[in-house]
């Protein structure tokens, strides 16, 4: 009994040390920067790549500039696992930090993205959800702190639907053809629905929406209703293991791979590679940019790799995921490097780098000296507009690498819109919320 | 009017994966019918004996071993592994919290999950690590009588196959070894077994290292389906209504538990899943399970429970 | 020393039946009340240590509140009725959606009957009560089959109810007034014209949800009813002998304890998370709650409060002390440190003391009573 009394003890001092030590002593000229990642559980594969690539950025920013305009960048971890709950306590534990609080946070996780959405209003702390998130946040009227920058889904659902009436050759030809949408079965992959509905309406195809439940191990079934239904094309709105799963169950019903579509979260190589051979064909959506090394790259080996402070194996510095890594870090950074324009070289609130997201502004020569250049076009946000460009091509999985196969495609604003605008207009008024009038903004 | 060919194809279809469930309910039973320990680790021991080997394999490979040798090599370092996780598990869980009641052993084995699960991605990492054992393309048969024939997944084949040489090895263990009959002798009676001199700690580390067999069988089946990574811990959760519908105790019970599955929910979702939005087939399983416990409340195959006062 | 009864009389039989008998006891929950409901709020109000920020507030305090409410419920039902279940989180989700559907305005048209079903948006407060009673309600359905089977088999059947009403809120639209991504939002916490916004509202509201269940409980239990279900759980076949008709047994406690459960997702989907999805009431959510009433004990009210604590708070501090101590370990170890810890810790704890904090506090209080002469 006595042991047990002692180890309870030790616990308790364990603890309350803990409670101690979580008011650290910062430095002045700091800002800080929280990562939420996911390095373990089901979908490990897919957020640790992307993790790394963020964190190789930031220090890459702080070994070759000395940070932005002197103000160094601390960065802290903390490990979400994807669940939503945990992602809160991250945010929670993370939001404060540093001198001037957090400059902005990206979940990488739609959930978490839901659930944050109100507290990061509250807090004016900006949440960047590059590619993912809520699709009607590209209403910056309704969601000033929401930035759903290069494309949100309903995007993605209309690049892909382009891409489809091309190899079909034409809009036209989308008449009575058959899509199906296999989705994991959460907000995240539900959230195409609704604008593919508009595009089913519009171009007069038949789709179907198939679901796969968390984490997508088993998708047998889905794929025997396929083979029976014969869908002209099967758009995979997956993550993690399902990726993969759904390529190896297609190619065991012998449906072609270059049929099938990923979002761009379904077309990296952790989601090939397992599926060996049977993966060659398969095609995915890239937002904006893909695999493949840049003149950024060479920065990264040079200033980080090289000193030994890389947070991944050489080898795996320009896989898809790593790159969409580095480039959401550096949108947040040239955001704070526009804020700073306006509000001092000094660290900066999340609110005073929300204006900075909002007025991001980069232009190809600038992209340029960035050291992306290829890997993404110019992007413009503004109030009206957080999600900046729609912009994307299509890749396919050749067995060894990505390669690109299609021109620049852009999602049709004038079919988003309204869809953004009345699901947005809902939540405001769900919310009692009072839109921005955007034309008054700077 | 449904299609006979496509009935059939997906009967058979989820026949052969219930199979797939058994190889994991297997281990369940195993260790519930020796020490009454109903072990909710036993997804994350697939992971962990895939992950060995997969490891093993690729660096064996690596080191320029032929692949017979390295598939041999890999599979006895495995082996090792789940012998020394089981004896760990019987020294320093198990056997402390012998005579505890069936609930606080089941809450000590999502710890145990939890301790394995942790400890098998420190050591091993957590990517995913393509295995490639078995072919995984499918056969069509009766092209003939059927519009595109009828779709049999090869890996399917193998895993019935598998699970067939399993259970027809279990049986003989059970049956003509000694060992075997001192674990039944255990599963009856452990004090009374004890009484007559079987030493059941060294029984029950034999059992735990059998389920670690079976879970490293199991891994190589579901890591070629799946590659091996941590979502193969999921399986647990699919095994659960194979086991509930076998019965507990009951081996067979575990094979007929997932050809009923299988087989009963791949048809509710091809069949009836589009009609109300799809999906179905997970909770459809467990409440397959339900209906069946309402009949027979110890499972099929189960044994009978008796109550005195 | 301090913690004897000597010079404590009773002379009734109700002084002699109180909750809490000794004079000593009843000081300490008052002074832990006191702290609770006016110290804590007091402090955090002018950000003095630790409650520099929200953190404290949001993501311990609010969550652990939160988890213990539904803990006692599972509690009523594992530990007081002897009835196993993996469902809990498929009840704190019913809870959650109802009270959504209440607060939101119900609107069911019976096409087929030429009318519809339509309720105006109900107040906070009663969706959130009669959500805990939707839950309820499911949960004397889903009670009925525990007539009939037992043990862990019990436990795998009420999977059954997790996994099919994890199902039905996701594919269901009705459910989450058709929103697009199947997320929903919570309606604005306007309690009699008080709206709930800041940490420490939410704080406030939360502790006196649980005050209050936590009092009502502990007297249920301690009631006819509370004795008829440990009857049960002790033996059933014995309890049905005496004259415990083990169909109101049971049931009821599935229904106090799904309500109580309900309850509490109703506040978790409300005050904790605000927006929320049918996976923050996933399996994983009833297996810590079922940590949670083992680890804390049994049967018993406390104990659900010190699981919860546990259960939650452990597995944030061993994430927590390596960054704080500066040990340059990747999240990724640290993560995989703190499940090999967090799961050795649970079957430490399971061994040394099954019956859980519960029992150790007991022994600690009558240790206390003897110190500092224990002979």
């Amino acid at each position: 009994m006595a042991n047990i009394a002692r180890n309870l003890l030790i616990l308790a001092a364990a603890i309350l040390s803990g409670a101690v030590f979580t008011a650290p002593a910062a430095a002045q000229n700091e800002q800080f920067i929280p990562i939420l990642s996911y390095r373990t559980g089901p979908y490990a594969v897919n957020g640790a790549p992307y993790a790394n690539g963020v964190a190789d950025y930031y220090n890459l920013i702080n070994e070759r500039d000395g940070g932005i305009n002197g103000v160094k960048l601390l960065v802290e971890e903390c490990e979400t696992s994807y669940a939503t709950d945990k992602g809160v306590e991250c945010y929670e534990r993370l939001k404060s930090k540093g001198p001037t609080g957090a400059a902005f946070v990206n979940p990488l996780s739609t959930g978490i993205t839901f659930a944050l959405t109100e507290k990061t209003t509250a807090d004016k702390i900006p949440i960047i959800t590059m590619g993912y998130g809520r699709a009607d946040s590209k209403n910056g009227a309704v969601f000033p702190y929401n930035f759903p920058f290069l494309g949100t889904y309903w995007s993605a659902a209309d690049i892909a639907i382009q891409h489809v009436a091309k190899e079909l050759g034409g809009f036209d030809k989308l008449k009575g053809k058959k899509i199906s949408l296999l989705y994991h079965d959460s907000p995240y992959g539900k959230e195409p629905i609704p604008m593919l509905q508009v595009l089913a309406k519009k171009y007069g195809f038949e789709f179907t929406p198939i679901p796969v439940t968390h984490p997508g191990v088993e998708q047998k079934s889905q794929w025997l209703a396929i083979r029976q239904n014969r869908p002209d094309y099967v758009l995979v709105w997956g993550w993690g293991v399902m990726n993969s799963t759904a390529i190896k169950e297609a190619a065991s019903v012998a449906y072609p791979r270059d049929k099938m579509i990923g979002v761009w979260w379904s077309g990296a190589e952790p989601d090939v590679t397992p599926a060996g051979d049977q993966a060659t064909g398969y095609k995915s959506l890239m937002l904006q940019h893909g695999a493949g090394r840049f003149p950024v790259h060479a920065d990264i080996e040079k200033y980080v790799y090289a000193k030994g402070k890389g947070s991944t194996e050489p080898g795996k510095v320009g896989e898809v995921l790593y790159n969409r890594g580095i480039v959401n870090a550096m949108l947040g950074v040239e955001a704070i490097r526009k804020a700073q324009e306006k509000f001092g070289q000094k660290p900066l609130t999340g609110e005073q780098v929300r204006w900075g997201l909002e007025n991001l502004n980069l232009s190809d020569a600038r992209l340029q000296e960035l050291g992306f250049a290829g890997m993404l076009k110019p992007i413009r946000i503004s109030c009206a507009d957080h999600e900046g460009a729609r912009d994307g091509r299509v890749q396919q999985w050749d067995g060894k690498g990505w390669k690109v196969i299609s021109d620049w495609y852009t999602a049709d604003e004038a079919l988003i819109d309204p869809l953004v605008n009345e699901v947005s207009t809902k939540y405001a008024a769900d919310k009692k919320l009072q839109p921005r009038d955007c034309t008054k903004e700077s | 009017m449904i299609a006979l060919g496509q009935f059939l194809e997906v009967l058979i279809g989820g026949l052969m994966s219930g199979v797939l469930y058994s190889l994991v309910a297997l281990g369940f039973v195993l260790i519930f019918k020796a020490s009454g320990v109903f072990n909710y680790a036993q997804g994350a021991m697939v992971l962990l004996a895939g992950l060995a080997l997969v490891r093993a394999l690729d660096l064996l490979i690596a080191q320029g071993f032929p692949f017979w040798a390295a598939i041999v090599l890999g599979i006895g370092f495995a082996a090792a592994i789940m012998a020394t996780t089981a004896w760990l598990i019987e020294r320093l869980v198990i056997g402390p919290l012998v005579n505890q009641d069936a609930l606080t052993l089941f809450m000590s084995t999502i710890g145990v999950t939890f301790v394995l699960e942790g400890a098998a991605e420190m050591i091993f990492g957590s990517d995913v690590y393509p295995l490639r054992l078995f072919p995984t393309d499918a056969w069509f048969v009766f092209e003939g009588l059927f519009p595109g024939g009828i779709l049999i997944n090869k890996l399917d084949v193998w895993g019935a196959l598998i699970a067939g040489i399993l259970v027809a090895g279990l049986a003989l263990f059970f049956q003509h070894t000694k060992t075997g009959r001192a674990l039944r002798a255990v599963a009856d009676d452990h004090l009374a077994a004890h009484s007559v001199g079987i030493p059941i700690s060294w029984i029950w580390f034999v059992v735990w290292l059998v389920a670690g067999l079976v879970a490293l069988v199991a891994a190589t089946v579901w890591g070629t389906k799946l590659g091996v990574q941590f979502s193969i811990t999921f399986l647990a959760l699919k095994a659960l209504p194979v086991l509930i519908i076998g019965g507990l105790t009951s081996i067979p019970g575990a094979i007929a538990g997932g050809l009923i599955v299988g087989a009963g929910e791949k048809i509710a979702e091809v069949f009836l899943g589009p009609s109300i939005g799809g999906g179905i087939e997970y909770w459809f399983a467990y409440v397959l399970a339900l209906a069946v416990l309402l009949v027979r409340p110890q499972g099929l195959f189960g044994e009978r429970i008796i109550e005195r006062i | 020393m301090l913690y004897r009864e000597t010079s404590q009389f009773k002379t009734t039989y109700a002084e002699d039946m109180a909750i809490f008998p000794i004079r000593q006891d009843r000081i300490a929950l008052g002074v832990l009340l006191g702290i609770a409901f006016i110290g804590l709020p007091l402090l955090a109000t002018f950000h003095i240590w630790p409650f520099g920020g929200d953190y404290l507030l949001w993501a311990i305090l609010l969550p652990f509140l939160i988890l213990a409410l539904a803990a006692i419920g599972t509690n009523i039902l594992v530990g007081y009725c002897g009835q196993i279940s993996l469902g809990s989180g498929a009840f704190m989700a019913i809870g959650a959606y109802s009270a959504y559907k209440l607060a939101t305005g119900v609107h069911i048209p019976l096409a087929w009957l030429g009318f519809a079903i339509s309720i105006p948006p109900l107040p906070i407060l009663a969706s959130i009560l009669l959500g805990g009673l939707a839950a309820a309600g499911v949960g004397i359905l889903f009670g009925i089959p525990s007539l009939r089977i037992k043990g862990l088999y019990l436990a795998v059947a009420t999977l059954a109810a997790q996994f099919f009403f994890d199902w039905v809120f996701l594919r269901v639209p009705w459910f989450t007034n058709y929103a697009p991504s199947g997320s929903v939002n919570a309606p604005e916490l306007n309690f009699f014209g008080v709206v709930v916004q800041t940490p420490i509202e939410r704080y406030l509201l939360c502790l006196t949800f649980v005050t209050v269940t936590a009092i009502l409980a502990k007297n249920l239990v301690r009631g006819n009813l509370g004795r008829q279900w440990m009857a049960i759980r002790d033996m059933d076949i014995a309890a049905e002998l005496i004259g415990i008709r083990p169909l109101y047994a049971k049931l009821t406690a599935f229904a106090v304890s799904s309500f109580i459960v309900g309850v509490a997702g109703a506040l978790w989907a409300f005050v904790y998370l605000g927006s929320w999805e049918p996976l923050a009431f996933s399996l994983d959510r009833s297996l810590d709650l079922l940590f949670m009433v083992i680890i804390g004990g049994l049967g018993s009210i406390m104990g659900s409060f010190v699981g919860a604590a546990f259960i939650l708070i452990v597995p944030i501090m061993l994430n927590l002390i390596p960054t704080e101590l500066g040990v340059p370990l990747s999240t990724e170890t640290i993560t995989h440190l703190q499940l090999i810890i967090f799961g050795s810790l649970i079957c430490y704890l399971l061994i040394k003391e099954p019956r859980g904090f519960a029992r150790l506090i007991s022994i600690g209080k009558e240790k206390l009573r003897l110190w500092p002469f224990p002979y």
